[in-house]
């Protein structure tokens, strides 16, 4: 089988250590990932805002990067809903191969190899945000919880209202920041509710938000992409001093 | 551009959505009494919703109906027409709110009367019955509880079913302590703001009024087209006080509104008190059919920017609305701004796209509409007709005029995202200017950074990782590692 890692341009960008997990989760599992240095964006933000044309074009870019694959991976919700949602709307004719072997990153693991315990090992307190394109855009209905129950040494605590969006929204957070804002003062106070050390999500974007409301009120609590955690190992475990300085350094 | 009216002046039409927004999520009473009662109605919905074994199948079956109808609305409407004619009504047809007004005032006028009750409706609210018949001389007066709460307190609806929404009893106590008398029966001079001591106020009140008013002026909720009958349904029992007793009963409703058989009553009679009061069944279900001997009934068929949203092949969805408003129980965005901020009767999800759609997108807050969402999707997965209201959104998007600035930064975006090349030499720049980057952004940007740290940058992208070490084959271990 022939698999790809569609990164996503915020992962690329912003979040390269997603990216890297992504990679070392599925070696370890036995897929050899390629990465297809041509991909870019899905075009979310810019259909979403209102730019269907550009969209289009990153619509049909998509589908010739990734059409030769038996199936793409992508460590993102909402980028992954972006491509199964919208293209077929959006491109039909151009991405009508690719988009059913587009899976997310839970969907691949249990759906595809048929895993739910990777082999992770990650000792701390976890809660998990489902992020709205997770859940009603793809469906993933307990799938990260499945991964995530399986991680040794994490104890997943339950988040309340986790269903509520956070207010992240791709331009929304700009276009309408104090609603914006007011959502994710709920959901941060819900994340605090739970006494978890770590916020985890299968979204960066979505993170990015609610992470940089918890850095900005000195809260403590860590954002952790779901490939992070399931690529932890004892190995990782007792190295993760590094990562965690050069993150917290100016 | 069309011009509909949509009943709703004043302060929230001359700034965008965003703007509304913010004052009233500054407002903490506002937002508790949003928070508390949408909570209450969303939590009561998805348990009755949750106890039928076939929701999805009447909800597919609710769109199906009503896209069959919109389908053939020319030939229902002529048939509803022939049907209720025949039943003994008369039928008016209005192309928009100034002639389906002008028809109304000129009803009522005829019968001599100066004063009508009213049945709650959206569809007069809409194009601002209330104004335009005191304009003539004639007094409404609403008898739906909280439409009444509205009118006494000379405030907007917020909300599709419970137009107070945005008013906690101490509010309601107040408003009908000092403007009761001004419109009837005054409120006891002891009322508390105990909810069984306000509803009896608002019966005695509205008792009076019902024994003496001779003219009625209703909505309904469907119209069927092979029997002629309109239905309407509701919890008080104050629209059907105004639907049996006076003599002239006068009906505006929307073309949309047309169900072909009564049969198909059976899954809409399912799906709304469910969806909308979170109740099995709705206490009063009211259905009439032309008129008796001594009575008098006429429809007015209210177009008002229909035909051209039924143009629209996206837009169109927004038609099969019934008006339940189980998508502003459970909007984030709704909870939080509250339905003034929406310049429209029409607030939540179902306004941000049927407003924009009526009214055009020629004003600044019509334009911001499609915009007041996050996308977040929990509007589709309750409506009960499954309006996919996250797909017009974006659809509207689409075709409103885009501000200067953004559409220049979405075109510089566009153009770095067409080339891989261009992507990565941008995430090179920006992984060299990072220590550069202010905490707090200046200009449009400030808006993320008011609020929101921003993340910091990595000193590789993690395509340039992968060039470097072939896929974390070879070479060093990553710099900016694997955990955060």
């Amino acid at each position: 089988m022939r698999v790809a890692l569609f990164i996503t341009c915020v992962n690329d960008t912003l979040f390269p250590g997603t990216g890297k997990a992504t990679v070392t989760l599925l070696r370890r599992l036995g897929v050899d990932v390629a990465f297809p240095r041509a991909q870019t964006c899905c075009g979310q933000m810019h259909v979403n805002t209102g730019y269907r044309e550009e969209g289009v074009r990153l619509a049909r870019h998509f589908a010739e990067v990734f059409g030769g694959y038996d199936a793409v991976v992508v460590p993102s919700g909402s980028c992954g809903a972006m491509v199964r949602e919208q293209y077929p709307r959006l491109a039909p004719a151009a991405t009508e191969e690719v988009v059913p072997k587009v899976y997310e990153l839970s969907e691949f693991l249990i759906d595809v190899l048929g895993v739910t315990d990777v082999g992770a090992y990650y000792p701390h307190r976890v809660t998990y945000h489902p992020t709205c394109h997770s859940l009603r855009g793809l469906h993933l209905g307990d799938r990260p919880l499945r991964l995530l129950r399986n991680v040794r040494g994490l104890e997943l605590v339950p988040l309340p209202g986790a269903e509520e969006c956070c207010g992240f929204g791709g331009t929304f957070a700009v276009k309408n920041p104090a609603i914006s804002a007011a959502m994710c003062a709920d959901k941060v106070g819900n994340v605090m509710a739970t006494g978890a050390q770590v916020l985890c999500a299968a979204d960066n974007s979505c993170l990015m938000h609610i992470g940089g409301t918890l850095t900005r009120q000195k809260t403590g609590v860590k954002i952790m992409h779901l490939a992070e955690i399931l690529a932890a190992t004892e190995a990782t475990e007792d190295a993760p001093a590094a990562a965690t300085i050069e993150r917290s350094a100016p | 551009m069309s011009r509909t009216f949509l009943g709703m002046p004043g302060r929230a039409l001359e700034r965008g959505f965003p703007a509304n927004a913010a004052a009233a999520v500054r407002d903490s009473q506002l937002r508790f009494n949003l928070r508390k009662a949408t909570r209450t109605i969303r939590g009561k919905r998805a348990s009755v919703v949750a106890e039928l074994p076939d929701w999805e199948g009447l909800r597919q079956a609710g769109k199906s109906i009503k896209d069959h109808t919109l389908r053939n609305l020319d030939r229902y409407l002529l048939q509803l027409e022939g049907a209720v004619t025949a039943a003994g009504g008369h039928v008016h047809w209005a192309r928009d709110a100034d002639e389906a007004n002008r028809i109304v005032a000129g009803l009522v006028k005829a019968t001599g009367e100066t004063e009508v009750v009213k049945v709650k409706s959206m569809a007069t609210q809409e194009i601002g019955l209330n104004e335009a018949l005191a304009a003539e001389g004639v007094t409404a007066y609403e008898t739906d509880l909280a439409e009444l709460i509205v009118q006494l307190g000379d405030d907007w609806p917020s909300h599709i079913l419970v137009p107070a929404i945005h008013r906690n009893r101490a509010e309601i106590r107040e408003i009908f302590r000092k403007r009761m008398g001004e419109w009837g029966r005054p409120a006891p001079e002891d009322l508390t703001d105990d909810p069984r001591a306000l509803a009896e106020a608002a019966r005695l009140h509205l008792r009076e009024r019902f024994l003496s008013t001779k003219v009625a002026i209703s909505g309904a909720n469907f119209m069927i087209a092979e029997t002629g009958t309109l239905v309407v349904l509701e919890s008080e029992g104050n629209g059907r006080m105004c639907l049996t007793l006076p003599r002239t009963l006068i009906s505006v409703v929307g073309i949309e509104k047309i169900l072909p058989t009564w049969r198909d009553l059976e899954v809409f009679l399912q799906l709304l008190p469910r969806s909308s009061t979170g109740e099995r069944m709705n206490p009063y279900t009211s259905t009439w059919t032309g008129a008796t001997e001594g009575q008098e009934f006429h429809l007015v068929l209210l177009d008002n920017g229909r035909t051209d949203v039924l143009a629209d092949e996206v837009g169109r969805q927004a038609l099969r609305c019934i008006r339940c408003s189980a998508c502003l129980n459970v909007c984030p965005v709704y909870e939080r701004a509250g339905g003034h901020a929406y310049g429209s009767v029409y607030p939540g999800p179902i306004g941000a796209i049927l407003t924009p759609q009526l009214r055009g997108m020629g004003s600044e807050l019509d334009r911001s509409l499609p915009y007041a969402s996050s996308l977040c999707g929990a509007c589709y997965e309750v409506c009960p007709v499954a309006i996919d209201i996250p797909e017009v959104l974006v659809d509207l998007r689409a075709k409103a005029r885009h501000p200067r600035a953004e559409r220049l930064g979405m075109a510089a975006a566009g153009w770095i995202f067409n080339r891989p090349e261009r992507l990565a030499l941008a995430q090179r720049a920006g992984g060299r200017l990072r220590r550069f980057v202010p905490k707090r952004l200046p200009g449009p940007m400030s808006a993320w950074t008011d609020t929101r740290d921003i993340p910091d940058i990595p000193r590789e992208s993690f395509r340039d990782w992968w060039d470097r070490t072939g896929g974390g084959q070879t070479g060093t271990e990553p710099r900016d590692g694997a955990a955060r």
